[in-house]
């Protein structure tokens, strides 16, 4: 299976050159190649004090290693609708994983600003949310978007939005998605499981200022989100489980100036997002004997700033802060903390310095770094990264 | 009550007042195909342009103010071949308006009207940001803005056709203004003709190729990519063996490039009007032109 879908691979980048001479009924195709080296000066068994951490949410290895790949196939289907695919495919462990990042269609002549989107997408709420990994101006997610979505919130649904015909620019969506995926877990009510609201507001001030406001709202009724083992690794690791309601709500702003708004030669940007969290329910360890659980009421929140300034046209520098803040508290306070849900009074932070060249539009090399404390012992992070674009170039959103 | 609703349709009305006072709501890519809309449109239709003069057309981003403006939009306006591929794409797809999407009425491609130059043979990303449909700088020929205007016209009649006399009588008018000003700029431009230029980007190869001059150069080493202390050595190598009379920018490009060239080779530096609006004299087409050519023939004097 999967040679079959290498050799796919393979032959759509063989493709290619054909394909430069784009015409309508070829479909856009886009590979990113993302490469690192990572170096931990701690490297205990990472954790996020009070968030129980999701599959996608643990840290790259150290060392010399290959990040998130991307192969991306899109196009107009017809005069009604769009498609697009992207593939992700990136080591674990020593296995190369193919997942299927996104899968969706979305009208295109719906009218009365009415837009539908159908199968598998990255949910529009937050600013940072559907964007590809590549396009981040940082190498690794917030930690509040690892804390809360595992990275990234992608699931499988239905998306209706509407923009207003306002010179302001305002956009209004729901979204009913499956739920079975992280932070969802377990896709109740028949595979709707999980609901999200947003809207976004947005203009330019000027000639050289443009800004967009949004808020976001998620909600999901839960059965048995299973987060990853804690510690300690035994045949059978207790694995914490969450049942219940699960509520996010957040709000983000983003200001960019560019004198002149010509973005080529300079540019700064300024972008910041609030999220909290409130869970009602009950926590299990499953594989403990006799079974520990404890009724669970969490309340977590968290929020990051980050600017960057491009100070020449190849060259930028960035600056991230992050903080997140935990207060949950249950029946059983053994049964919590091995479930990670204790944050034992520590506040996660992190601050992040970015330096990175674009020798083009399509290659970019960054070294990033951290210094970490969003767990009890303290990291500096030095990460070097490459990402380039083949193929087809994607435009980018705001 | 019924005031009160009455008001209050009045108050939603007004705010989409651009729509409702003119017959078409047309966004242009650029400013100088904002310009043409207007000469030919005139009080028909109400013209936006996505972008300024000062801005590089190749780099620009799908904003929200863009998504509200495309939406509301009857008619796009582009270069196109591929010079808004960054960011036009997403516009048409986020605003959720289908009159606008390529291939329909509503979007009007100007490059896709004429013949194109520098179309290359064999493409490949090494090259720099190339175009596979050839360069899309058309508006700089206004021979080939004769052309671009008449199918213009005939878009603007079929999505307007209560008006069809309307737009044909400003372009009859607009031709024989155009076709005059032509010959009189044809005339003027005489003494620049095999004068050799350094250019910032390929934007000038319209111009160069109506007007006879030659490209001595480009300050990019490739399309896109910024001038190298190397590749400007090479440039002065080039220069010292054969001369240029110029170095051009537009006003969105940075003049440094073109300075330290200007000072390795005592060539004089230009900073000269690529489209309409933004600068001085260049608010109409027909500005434009006038001032490109009489600061080409000034220069060289």
């Amino acid at each position: 299976m999967r040679s079959t879908l290498l050799l796919v691979v393979i032959t759509l980048c063989a493709w290619q050159p054909a394909f430069a001479a784009k015409s309508n009924f070829n479909p856009d195709i886009s590979l990113i190649l993302d490469g690192r080296y990572v170096s931990y000066s701690n490297t205990s068994d990472y954790e996020l004090p009070g968030f129980m951490l999701g599959p996608e949410a643990e840290r790259s290895g150290q060392g010399l290693q290959l990040g998130h790949g991307e192969l991306s196939l899109s196009a107009n289907i017809d005069d009604m609708f769009y498609g697009k695919l992207t593939t992700a495919i990136a080591d674990h462990e020593g296995e190369t994983e193919i997942e299927l990042e996104e899968a969706f269609i979305k009208t295109l002549a719906l009218g009365n600003g009415f837009s539908i989107k159908a199968g598998r997408f990255f949910s529009d709420i937050g600013y940072l949310n559907n964007q590809h990994t590549h396009a981040w101006d940082f190498t690794d997610a917030p930690l509040i978007y690892r804390g809360l979505f595992g990275n990234q919130l992608i699931d499988d649904g239905l998306q209706i939005s509407w923009l207003a015909p306002t010179d302001l620019f305002l956009k209004l969506g729901l979204e009913s998605l499956r739920g079975e995926r992280f932070p969802a877990g377990g896709a109740t009510n028949n595979g709707s499981g999980a609901y999200t609201l947003f809207a976004k507001l947005g203009g330019d001030v000027g000639i050289s200022h443009s800004w967009q406001l949004g808020l976001s709202h998620w909600t999901a009724q839960i059965e048995n989100r299973n987060a990853a083992a804690h510690e300690e690794a035994t045949a059978t690791p207790e694995i914490p489980s969450f049942s219940g309601d699960s509520t996010i709500n957040g709000i983000d702003f983003i200001w960019k100036w560019a004198p002149k708004g010509n973005k080529r030669e300079r540019y700064l940007t300024f972008q910041a997002e609030y999220f909290e969290r409130n869970e009602n329910g009950n926590i299990e360890l499953i594989n403990s004997s006799p079974l520990e659980t404890s009724t669970y009421d969490g309340k977590q929140s968290g929020w990051y700033l980050q600017t960057v300034y491009k100070f020449k046209p190849q060259w930028r520098i960035g600056y991230r802060y992050d903080q997140l803040k935990a207060n949950n508290s249950g029946s059983d306070i053994n049964t919590l903390t091995e479930a990670g849900v204790n944050d034992q009074g520590h506040k996660p932070t992190r601050s992040s310095l970015m330096l990175d060249y674009s020798h083009s539009e399509y290659s970019r090399i960054r070294l990033q770094l951290s210094k970490d404390d969003s767990y009890p012992d303290s990291d500096n992070i030095i990460m070097i990264q490459y990402i380039m674009a083949l193929g087809t170039h994607g435009a980018h959103s705001f | 009550m019924k005031k009160f609703f009455s008001l209050a349709i009045f108050i939603l009305l007004l705010g989409n007042m651009n729509i409702a006072l003119a017959d078409l709501n047309i966004l242009s890519c650029e400013p100088e195909w904002a310009s043409l809309a207007n000469e030919l449109g005139g009080s028909h239709v109400a013209v936006h342009s996505a972008t300024t003069a000062y801005q590089d057309p190749h780099h620009i981003e799908a904003r929200p103010s863009l998504i509200a403006k495309v939406r509301r939009a009857d008619l796009l306006i582009c270069s196109g071949a591929e010079l808004e591929s960054g960011w036009l794409p997403m516009l048409q797809r986020q605003s959720s308006n289908a009159t606008v999407l390529t291939g329909k009425s509503g979007y009007f491609e100007a490059a896709q009207q004429v013949s194109r130059l520098d179309i290359p043979k064999h493409i490949d990303r090494s090259m720099g940001d190339v175009h596979a449909s050839g360069n899309p700088h058309v508006h700089l020929d206004p021979r080939r803005i004769s052309i671009i205007a008449k199918a213009l016209t005939e878009r603007l009649i079929k999505l307007d056709t209560e008006n069809t006399r309307h737009y044909q009588q400003r372009f009859d008018k607009f031709k024989t203004r155009w076709e005059k000003a032509i010959k009189r700029w044809e005339k003027i431009a005489e003494p620049l003709k095999g004068k050799r230029m350094v250019v910032h980007h390929r934007d000038w190869v319209y111009l160069f190729d109506w007007l006879g001059i030659e490209i001595a150069g480009s300050l990019e080493p490739k399309p896109g990519l910024p001038a190298t202390a190397n590749h400007l050595t090479k440039l002065k190598q080039t220069l010292r063996d054969n001369p240029a009379a110029l170095i051009v920018h537009t006003p969105y490009q940075n003049n440094r490039a073109a300075r330290r060239l200007s000072k390795l080779t005592s060539t004089d530096v230009m900073e000269l009007p690529h489209t309409t609006g933004g600068t001085e004299q260049t608010e109409t087409l027909f500005d434009l032109f006038e001032t490109i050519i009489s600061k080409l023939t000034g220069a060289i004097k």
